[in-house]
């Protein structure tokens, strides 16, 4: 397909023009999450394969997960999983078609965000073995 | 007035020939990831810190390589999709757009059959 656009053509103002909202802030952390979190699925699967190869390489992809610098991105991703899992729940509200009114809205992003960062916690709480 | 031939109306599929079925799987498999991502986050604590004979042995058991497995195929379909909107989203060249599409259905290939390799592998011992 030829490329018709315009570059010098005017733009309507876009989403500089509004004023920054938690719902707005939430959308476009949905997106990010989702996307990062295809890399966690690269670490997922480097960590099955290697299981299936050789305890030498299984302990070498351990300590790398288990280094300051594996230990940290783990926890991101654990909270990027939970919250683009609780993210995806409310998606799934908006389309059996409910859920639209500002009132819930707000609720729901707040219940997102707040559900997340709580349950990133245990998990991790439980994974350090905090009692 | 629609403006649309009988057979372009039954089949529905719209300009881009592709329907609703993309907006559908991805429906689909966000459904499917919620008892799964429970299940790979409850698999991942129960075996925090276990050995290699651990995982291998936990993969004996058909249900978990099953859900595992189940897991990965799902997580790589979701991950397609929603890949390639966001590069249809954002990148507006041509080549590059699809050059990055295509590198995106080879990630999700080759993340599907390592994933669901590894899962068998131990699972079944080969």
């Amino acid at each position: 397909m030829a490329d018709t656009r315009n570059a010098g053509r005017p733009l309507s103002p876009h989403l500089q023009v509004y004023k920054k909202s938690l719902t707005m802030t939430l959308s476009i952390v949905h997106r990010i999450t989702g996307v990062a979190l295809s890399a966690g699925t690269l670490l997922l699967v480097w960590w099955l394969t290697a299981a299936a190869t050789s305890d030498q390489y299984f302990d070498f992809v351990q300590s790398v997960f288990g280094s300051w610098i594996g230990k940290p991105v783990l926890f991101g991703f654990t909270w990027a999983l939970i919250h683009h899992t609780l993210g995806g729940i409310r998606h799934l509200v908006w389309d059996t078609g409910h859920g639209f009114d500002l009132k819930d809205v707000e609720m729901g992003a707040k219940l997102t965000l707040a559900g997340s960062i709580i349950l990133t916690v245990i998990v991790w709480a439980i994974a350090l073995g905090v009692s | 007035m629609l403006k649309k031939t009988p057979l372009g109306q039954v089949l529905g599929l719209g300009s881009a020939k592709a329907g609703t079925e993309h907006w559908w799987h991805q429906r689909v498999t966000a459904i499917a990831g919620i008892p799964l991502v429970i299940f790979l986050v409850g698999y991942l604590l129960v075996h925090r810190g276990a050995s290699r004979a651990d995982i291998v042995a936990s993969m004996h058991n058909p249900f978990v390589a099953i859900l595992m497995g189940l897991t990965i195929a799902n997580l790589v379909w979701h991950m397609r999709l929603g890949l390639q909107v966001v590069i249809e989203d954002y990148v507006h060249t041509d080549h590059t757009k699809y050059a990055l599409l295509l590198l995106n259905t080879f990630f999700a290939v080759v993340m599907a059959v390592a994933g669901l390799y590894a899962i068998l592998k131990m699972s079944i011992g080969l």
